[in-house]
């Protein structure tokens, strides 16, 4: 039981995060239309740190 | 305006895609490992968690009516006081006892154990066994399915490179093969690494392409689950983190253990946690794309299961193709997946190892 409200709280936290990063990421873009490629990859691989974070605790939890 | 062959190619790739999966919901359909027809809930959840297990035989279907098994067996290899090599037919999916020079052993929960001739599986409180265990060298079903992408591998590259002895541009399949190669080099390999990025182009390129191309087998009804196995991720991870440290200059381990322009009492602080990071970055590694195509393989099926827990109350017409709608959607996002999971692992090894390579600035 407690692992499962633990697991959403993990879930929300990664989804609070992934919208910081794409959010961020987008109005990056809508600035700098030609550095988008830089952005893009930063921004797969801050997203792919965070969901090893996100996917690391939901196997503790699970 | 649209090329037509571009258009004929990608109406064909559909049609391949759509193929792939009428060809799994048959295999979901078509029964349990006991071989009866799949009804409940548990009995499709035991389906999934059995999918997600390495086997010591390979099967395509099973025909829910009369509980024949249609795949081919494959060598059993273990050692207990002296080496055992026989069929896993012998197992007959668990069935049975198998006999080689005076020991038993049987099958549990895929899992190889050591019996007596009646195939007793002892639990303890806990419900673990505590029967022994032989080491299993055996050619399973993921050992194959790496075995497949090796070769597939070696004959793509081997023309490719043979390619180049008579003409610039390659013939065949190097045409797909080359711009890859060229893209691992070029923007995954030398940003991250730096000046010194060329001795590590082959490790970049065979652990791309082995990851991409066992990511798309699990794709395909052959029911491969290679990279969404632990004990593999754990092999690659292991492979990126023994090239970084190896290849780490004297700067790295400075950065480890004493830590350049900070005082004296932060040193002895970071070193501790320094010395954390080089473990967990590559485990963070390995986690991800294990869980990653675990994940996609238990989705998928959970919604080609759809058909069987939607059959009561929508019939068996609408549930299929509610069903088959989701499953495409989501296939066609695993097929992006298996792509970026071999993207990140290439990128984050490149970027590990461009930090222990890195030179003072």
């Amino acid at each position: 039981m407690y692992n499962l409200i633990g697991a959403g709280l993990i879930v929300i936290g990664a989804g609070i995060g992934l919208g910081q990063i794409g959010g961020k990421a987008m109005e990056g873009i809508a600035r700098q239309p030609e550095a988008s490629g830089k952005i893009q990859t930063a921004m797969i691989i801050i997203g792919a740190l965070l969901e090893g974070l996100a996917f690391g605790a939901l196997i503790l939890a699970g | 305006m649209i090329n037509p062959t571009i258009m004929r190619n990608a109406l064909l790739l559909l049609l391949l895609i759509s193929l792939i999966n009428v060809n799994s919901l048959f295999a979901v359909a078509g029964g349990s490992e006991e071989g009866g027809q799949i009804d409940t809930k548990e009995e499709i959840n035991e389906y999934i968690q059995h999918h997600l297990q390495d086997s010591h035989d390979f099967t395509f279907w099973t025909n829910g009516k009369t509980g024949t098994h249609i795949g081919f067996p494959l060598p059993v290899i273990l050692w207990s006081d002296g080496l055992h090599v026989f069929s896993s037919s012998e197992f007959d999916h668990g069935h049975e006892v198998a006999e080689s020079k005076d020991k038993y052993f049987a099958l549990y929960h895929s899992k190889v154990y050591e019996t007596n001739a009646e195939g007793e599986i002892k639990l303890d409180d806990e419900g673990h066994t505590v029967n022994a265990k032989p080491l299993d060298f055996s050619i399973t079903k993921n050992v194959v399915g790496m075995l497949l992408t090796s070769l597939l591998m070696f004959i793509g590259f081997r023309s490719l490179a043979k390619g180049y002895g008579k003409t610039a541009i390659p013939k065949g399949v190097g045409r797909i093969l080359e711009p890859l190669v060229v893209y691992v080099r070029d923007e995954i390999a030398r940003p991250n690494i730096g000046p010194k990025y060329e001795k590590f182009i082959p490790y970049l390129l065979t652990v791309f392409f082995y990851i991409w191309i066992l990511n798309l087998l699990g794709l395909t009804p052959l029911g491969f689950n290679v990279t969404g196995n632990i004990a593999v991720t754990v092999g690659l991870a292991l492979i990126t983190f023994f090239l970084t440290q190896f290849s780490g200059n004297k700067e790295y381990w400075k950065h480890i253990f004493w830590m350049p322009g900070v005082p004296i009492p932060m040193k002895i602080i970071l070193m501790p946690i320094e010395v954390l990071g080089m473990f967990t970055k590559p485990f963070a590694l390995l986690i991800r794309l294990f869980a990653n195509i675990t994940a996609g393989h238990v989705v998928v099926m959970s919604l080609i299961a759809l058909i069987i827990t939607m059959r009561s109350q929508f019939g068996i017409v609408a549930s299929s193709s509610i069903s088959f709608g989701l499953a495409f959607f989501i296939t066609l996002i695993e097929l992006l997946v298996a792509f970026l999971q071999a993207y990140i692992f290439t990128m984050l090894s490149a970027l590990f190892i461009g930090m222990a390579v890195e030179e003072h600035h």
